[in-house]
């Protein structure tokens, strides 16, 4: 039995698709059996909500009157300084963006307050943003200095596109050294104190669609509380890593470019993130439905959190000097039982991404493509597969000479 | 009767230097846990406490502490969580060194137990969110 994306369409259009989450539908199907339950089902939800640092937006903000050519000059939002390689009113910021007179880690570990993902988060919830540049002024473009409230309702653009998201499984943090240590993984206690993970395991959309079957160039997704879609592999795309029987990368494999139209999307969705001793950040939400085409396509949709395995790494040695070691390999059931064995050592774990949230948005989801909202995407290109002999590569570094 | 609470006192300058925790040992035969200093000389003082001892004596040693000039507040509600900002991530739940955050293992939402809560202050800058508050 083999569906195609018009026939789900249409069946969305009459109210009459039938839609699970990416939980409920494990349990559906060990009832049901996987043949009756690909005839019988269109749609798997997903989702994921945690920090995905390759965030940002752009925005034209409009030309002023006289006007000013922000590109080349220097621009700030909050004091958050925004990307002005562009042309005279397009503008970039990146999540990660501090102010300039943020102690960073000056006082080690910095608290990083305030930074590019708090004026994205800021900006959706409908609050003035002041906008303060300085140019340097052409014949075309006299203005030398811009101070003035912004506010996403007038701005011509406002479009979420991060370059790299939703990341197909990823590291196990911890820290073997005797001293605590400030992450982007979190904080992570000496003497293996700790493990913090970070995927929504069997609800994360790259592993309910291991091999990139349904999910590619162009798939509309949920994303920020609005609609958006994959605009590309994201960056790091690493997909020709070793993978379980049932297909599933045991280390961080596949990644997501996404683009979505701001003026849609929602504080819930997208919230500013503060890491401790390591910079600020956006905690984004994207869901991703996976039309049922067939039965294979369905089996991968059945994935359960005991089938997922992650790589324990040391965040104090093999982490930041690049090393390959791994200390092991837990599974998510494993992690999500609150406490895993490392070296013989009880460890207590803790989560980076919310699930409760995750499953919120498969189910917001479910809900807009039942009511007729959200209609499923062919994708446009495929993503380069496990068999691409795409692979992430170090930095070579080559001294430069005088 | 038996009391055990926990509580946070606060110092003028003019007291940094007098042996406060001593006293309520030594007369009224408290046993005290220190949970959180900050004295600094010049400065205010801040002590949070743990205190357990019999009800009578407890509460003399705290008209002692009133006398002296501390000014004494109950430690229960100083750390809130902003439920609005709260994601339920879990980023918090190993940080604590009491336990007081647990995930629900149904819903896997966290609970905060603010029973169990020293006042410590690790888990605010923690919390990727923010969410979590203290009140001094």
């Amino acid at each position: 039995m083999v569906k195609t994306i018009e026939e789900i369409n249409e069946k969305i259009k009459a109210g009459k698709a039938v839609v699970f989450n990416a939980e409920e539908i494990i349990e559906f199907a060990r009832e049901k059996g996987v043949k009756k339950t690909a005839e019988q089902v269109d749609v798997v939800t997903t989702g994921t909500f945690g920090i995905m640092c390759s965030s940002g937006a752009y925005f034209n903000v409009g030309h002023s009157k006289p006007r000013i050519k922000l590109g080349g000059g220097r621009t700030y939002m909050n004091d958050v300084p925004a990307y002005t390689g562009l042309a005279a009113v397009d503008l970039f910021l990146g999540a990660n963006a501090l102010p300039d007179d943020d102690p960073r880690n000056r006082i080690h570990p910095g608290e990083f307050n305030y930074g590019g993902g708090h004026v994205i988060e800021e900006l959706v919830a409908g609050k003035d943003i002041r906008l303060e540049a300085t140019a340097f002024g052409t014949d075309c473009y006299p203005r030398r200095k811009l101070e003035t409230w912004i506010n996403i309702k007038d701005l011509n653009e406002a479009v979420l596109f991060n370059i790299r998201n939703a990341y197909q499984n990823y590291n196990v943090a911890v820290n073997t050294s005797d001293k605590t240590i400030y992450t982007y993984m979190g904080v992570l206690k000496p003497n293996l104190g700790n493990a913090n993970y970070s995927s929504a395991g069997q609800l994360s959309p790259l592993f309910n669609d291991p091999f990139y079957k349904t999910i590619g160039i162009g798939t509309r997704i949920f994303l920020g509380g609005g609609t958006g879609f994959v605009a590309w592999q994201g960056t790091q795309y690493n997909p020709s890593v070793p993978r379980t029987e049932k297909g599933i990368p045991k280390e961080g494999a596949g990644t997501l470019a996404v683009i979505g139209d701001m003026k849609q999307m929602s504080p819930r969705w997208l919230v500013g993130a503060s890491v401790q001793g390591y910079g600020c950040s956006l905690t984004v939400g994207i869901g991703v439905p996976i039309p049922i085409l067939d039965e294979e396509v369905l089996r991968y949709t059945l994935v359960t959190d005991a089938d997922i395995v992650a790589p324990v790494i040391d965040y104090s040695d093999a982490f930041p000097q690049l090393k390959p070691d791994k200390l092991g390999e837990v599974n998510y059931a494993e992690l999500k039982s609150g406490k895993i064995k490392i070296k013989g050592k009880d460890v207590p774990t803790a989560s980076r991404s919310s699930y409760p949230k995750a499953l919120e948005i498969a189910d917001i989801l479910k809900d807009w493509i039942k009511q007729g909202k959200f209609f499923l995407t062919s994708p446009v290109e495929k993503l380069p597969g496990a068999e691409s002999g795409v692979r992430v590569r170090p930095l070579k570094e080559r001294p430069i000479e005088e | 009767m038996a009391v055990d609470k926990k509580i946070v006192l606060r110092f003028p300058k003019r007291m940094v230097d007098r042996p406060i925790v001593y006293r309520l040992v030594k007369d009224y035969d408290l046993e005290f846990n220190i949970l959180k200093a900050s004295i600094t000389p010049e400065q205010e003082g801040l002590l949070v406490l743990e205190l357990k001892g019999n009800q009578q004596e407890y509460d003399k040693g705290i008209e002692f502490l009133l006398k002296a000039g501390v000014q004494i507040q109950s430690l229960s509600q100083d750390v809130t969580r902003n439920e609005e900002r709260c994601t339920h991530c879990g980023a918090c739940v190993t940080i604590c060194p009491t336990g007081a955050f647990k995930v629900d293992p149904k819903t896997r939402k966290v609970i905060f137990e603010d029973e169990k809560c020293i006042a410590c202050g690790l888990c605010i800058p923690a919390c990727p969110p923010r969410a979590m508050e203290v009140h001094f």
